[in-house]
C-alpha cells in the first residue's frame, strides 16, 4: 500500500468553464454565478467562468477533510477534478500520488465516489443495482454487507423508484463503499436525509475513518463539518478563505458582545480599549479575547451603574466564519 | 474466481481489516477479464431493464415482424417484386434491415437517453468501467436479441422455395455485424440530440425513414433511375443492405467492395460524431 502522508495533494488548482473571457469584475462574478447554475444543467456558459481560482490543500491519510461553502462556491467543481471526472484548467492534483484523470484506471479501484446527484436505473431493485455495481468493482464487498452498512438491507427487493430520497442517498453511499475504498469522496452525503438517517451516516463515516479510510467530504451543513471533520476548508468564490481544524477556523474568528445602552448613556462613555462599534444605541464589540473584554465591560457597567439591555456574548464559531463570508458578499445571501 | 456469484469466498468479513488492493502490475495483466466482468454486469442489468419495459421489448421483438407483415400486405401497391429479385428475397433481406433499424437503432436510443437522464451514465463514469465499456454494456442485450432474430430470419428464409442458403455467408455476416455496429453507434449519436425517452420516437425518424426509403426495402434499387440509385447507394444504410443482399442472394447490384468501404466510412463517421456530441450529463 502507498504510504504517502497525503492521499490528496492540490496545488494551484484552477478550473474554468466555457471560453476564456475574464470574470474579475463584480458584474462578472454575478454573471459567473448564473454560469455555474447553467453548468449544473449540463451546459457551459458562453462567457466563460472560473469556478475554482487557485486552490492549495492536502488531505492526510486517515482523516476526514471537509470542504465547506455556499452553493456556487466551487466545491463540486473542485471535487470533480479530484475524482478524475474533469481535467484542471491549471494547477496540479494528485490522489494517492497519481493523476486522477490520466491514471484513472489505477486510481479508480482504490477510491469510492458518491456524487451530489448520482443515479441508478429506477426499474432495478436495490439488490439488482448492487449486483450491477459490484460487478464493476475490483474486490467488491458482499452485497448484503454493503447494504447493511447503510441500513437498507431490508429494502433489497424494492425497486429504486420506490425508495425515498434518503434511501436513495444511502444506496448511493453503499455503492461508493462497495470496493473498500482507501479514499472516499462524498459530495453532500446527507442532503435529503431525515435526522436519524443523518446521525447513522455520521456514525458510519466515523467508523470508516477509524478503520483507516481517508474521506473528502463536501457539505453546506456547518454542524456536519464541525462534528465530522478533522480538518476543513471554507471555500468562497472559488478560493479557500479559511482552513484548519474546526477549532482553529473558529478561533480565527472574533467573538462578539452585543448589548443596548440605556437612555442617556452615549457610546463615547464606553472604555476606548473595548473598540466598540455603535449602530444607534446597539453596540457590538468584536474581540479575540472574549473573557478579558467581557470582564472589562462588566466592571465598567457595575462602576457606572449602567444596566446593559439585551446583553449577549458569543464565542467564535464556524457559523460566525460562515456568516462573515455572507456579510462580505451580500449578493450571495440568496444562495445560502 | 467466479464472476456469477455475488459473495466471493475470498471476500473479507466486515470486521476484518481492509484488504490490500492488488498492486498496479497485477491488475494491469487482467484488463480483459475485468473488462468482461464489468460488461457482463452492465449487460445483465440492461437486460433486466429491457424485459421490464414493455414498450422497448415490443419494439425490439415484435415490431420487425409486424413491419415485414406490413410490407407483405403492401407488396402489390409498392410494387415490391418489380425488379430483379423475387418478393421472398426482398422480404427476407428487408426483415434483416428491419431488425437492425428497430431492434438495435430504435431500441437503443431511449435506452441511452433513459440512462443519461436518470444520471446512471454519470454515476457509472465514477467507477472503474471505461466510457466505451459503459456504452457497449448498455447495447449488449439489444444487439444479442437482434443477432438472434437475424439468425432465425436467415434459417427460416433459406427454407423458402424461392430462396437459397446464403451464397456468400462471409458478406452476409459482414453486413449484419457492420449494420449492428453502425446502428448502435448511430443510436448513441442520436441520443445526444434526444431530450427525453418519449422524444426518442421522433428523433429516430429521420434515419429510420431515410433508411427505409433508400436502401431497397420499399423499392428495388434497379428499378430506379441510375443517378438516383447511385445517390441512394451512398447513404448510410444502403451499403449495409447491399452487403446483405450480396451475401444472401449474390444479387442486388452494386459494387461489394464499395459497399463495404462506405459502410465502414459511415460507421467511423458515427463514431466521430459520438466523440464530438455525445453527452454524459442529463439535459433535464
Amino acid at each position: 500500500m502507498d504510504m504517502t502522508e497525503h492521499v490528496i495533494e492540490v496545488t494551484g488548482l484552477r478550473r474554468r468553464y466555457g471560453s476564456a473571457a475574464s470574470g474579475g469584475s463584480k458584474a462578472g462574478r454575478k454573471g459567473g454565478v448564473t454560469a455555474l447554475g447553467r453548468k449544473r444543467g449540463g451546459d457551459t456558459g458562453a462567457g466563460g467562468f472560473e469556478a475554482v481560482r487557485g486552490l492549495d490543500f492536502q488531505v492526510r491519510r486517515g482523516e476526514v477533510f471537509a470542504l465547506l461553502g455556499t452553493n456556487g462556491a466551487g466545491k463540486t467543481s473542485t471535487v470533480e477534478v479530484l475524482e478524475g471526472l474533469a481535467r484542471p484548467t491549471a494547477g496540479k492534483v494528485a490522489v494517492l500520488g497519481l493523476d486522477p484523470f490520466a491514471d484513472r484506471a489505477a486510481v479508480r479501484p482504490r477510491i469510492g465516489i458518491m456524487l451530489q446527484e448520482g443515479g441508478f436505473p429506477s426499474d432495478l431493485t436495490v439488490a439488482e443495482t448492487a449486483r450491477m455495481w459490484s460487478g464493476c468493482v475490483t474486490g467488491a464487498r458482499p452485497i448484503q454487507e454493503a447494504l447493511e452498512l447503510v441500513g437498507i438491507e431490508d429494502r433489497a427487493s424494492v425497486r429504486v423508484k420506490m425508495l425515498s430520497g434518503g434511501e436513495r442517498r444511502r444506496l448511493d453511499l453503499a455503492m461508493s463503499l462497495i470496493g473498500y475504498p482507501e479514499v472516499l469522496f462524498l459530495d453532500e452525503p446527507t442532503t435529503g436525509l431525515d435526522p436519524e438517517a443523518r446521525q447513522q451516516t455520521w456514525a458510519l463515516i466515523r467508523r470508516l475513518r477509524d478503520a483507516g479510510t481517508s474521506i473528502m467530504l463536501t457539505t453546506h451543513y456547518l454542524d456536519e463539518a464541525e462534528k465530522l471533520a478533522d480538518r476543513l476548508a471554507i471555500m468562497h468564490e472559488g478560493q479557500i478563505v479559511h482552513s484548519g481544524t474546526p477549532a482553529e477556523v473558529s478561533a480565527q474568528q472574533p467573538s462578539r458582545i452585543r448589548f443596548r445602552l440605556p437612555h442617556g448613556v452615549l457610546p463615547a462613555h464606553l472604555p476606548t480599549s473595548l473598540r466598540a462599534a455603535a449602530h444607534g444605541d446597539q453596540i457590538e464589540i468584536r474581540t479575540q479575547d472574549l473573557q478579558r473584554d467581557l470582564t472589562e465591560l462588566m466592571l465598567w457597567a457595575q462602576q457606572q451603574h449602567v444596566a446593559l439591555e439585551q446583553l449577549n456574548a458569543r464565542t467564535a464559531s464556524l457559523e460566525e466564519a460562515f456568516l462573515d463570508i455572507a456579510r462580505q458578499q451580500p449578493q450571495l445571501e440568496g444562495a445560502l | 474466481m467466479s464472476t456469477t456469484t455475488t459473495t466471493r469466498p475470498d471476500s473479507p468479513r466486515p470486521d476484518a481489516p481492509r484488504p490490500v488492493k492488488p498492486a498496479p502490475t497485477s491488475w494491469m495483466r487482467l484488463p480483459d477479464k475485468a473488462a468482461r466482468r464489468r460488461m457482463a454486469a452492465l449487460s445483465r442489468a440492461e437486460l433486466t431493464l429491457l424485459v421490464r419495459n414493455r414498450t422497448a421489448l415490443f419494439g425490439a421483438l415484435l415490431m420487425p415482424l409486424l413491419m415485414v407483415g406490413f410490407l407483405l400486405t403492401m407488396a402489390d401497391t409498392l410494387g415490391l417484386d418489380d425488379g430483379n429479385l423475387p418478393l421472398a428475397a426482398v422480404l427476407g433481406t428487408s426483415a434483416i434491415g428491419m431488425v437492425l433499424l428497430m431492434a438495435v437503432y430504435s431500441t437503443l436510443i431511449p435506452a441511452y437517453v433513459g440512462r443519461r437522464e436518470e444520471r446512471v451514465l454519470k454515476r457509472l463514469r465514477t467507477g472503474e468501467a471505461t466510457d466505451s465499456q459503459i456504452l457497449a454494456g448498455t447495447a449488449v442485450p439489444a444487439v444479442v436479441l437482434s443477432l438472434m432474430q437475424c439468425a432465425v430470419i436467415i434459417v427460416a428464409g433459406s427454407a423458402h422455395p424461392s430462396l437459397s442458403t446464403p451464397v456468400r455467408p462471409d458478406l452476409l455476416i459482414a453486413g449484419v455485424l457492420l449494420g449492428t455496429l453502425m446502428m448502435t453507434l448511430m443510436a448513441i449519436l442520436t441520443s445526444a440530440f434526444t431530450r427525453t425517452v418519449e422524444s426518442a420516437q421522433i428523433t429516430a425518424m429521420p434515419l429510420f425513414l431515410l433508411a427505409m426509403a433508400t436502401s431497397g426495402m420499399l423499392t428495388q434499387l434497379d428499378t430506379l433511375p441510375d443517378r438516383m440509385a447511385d445517390i441512394f447507394r451512398m447513404l448510410p444504410f444502403t451499403p449495409i443492405m447491399d452487403l446483405v443482399r450480396a451475401g444472401w442472394l449474390d444479387a442486388g447490384g452494386g459494387d461489394v467492395t464499395r459497399a463495404l468501404l462506405l459502410a465502414v466510412a459511415w460507421t467511423v463517421l458515427a463514431g466521430y460524431g459520438i466523440r464530438r456530441w455525445f453527452r454524459w450529463d442529463p439535459r433535464q
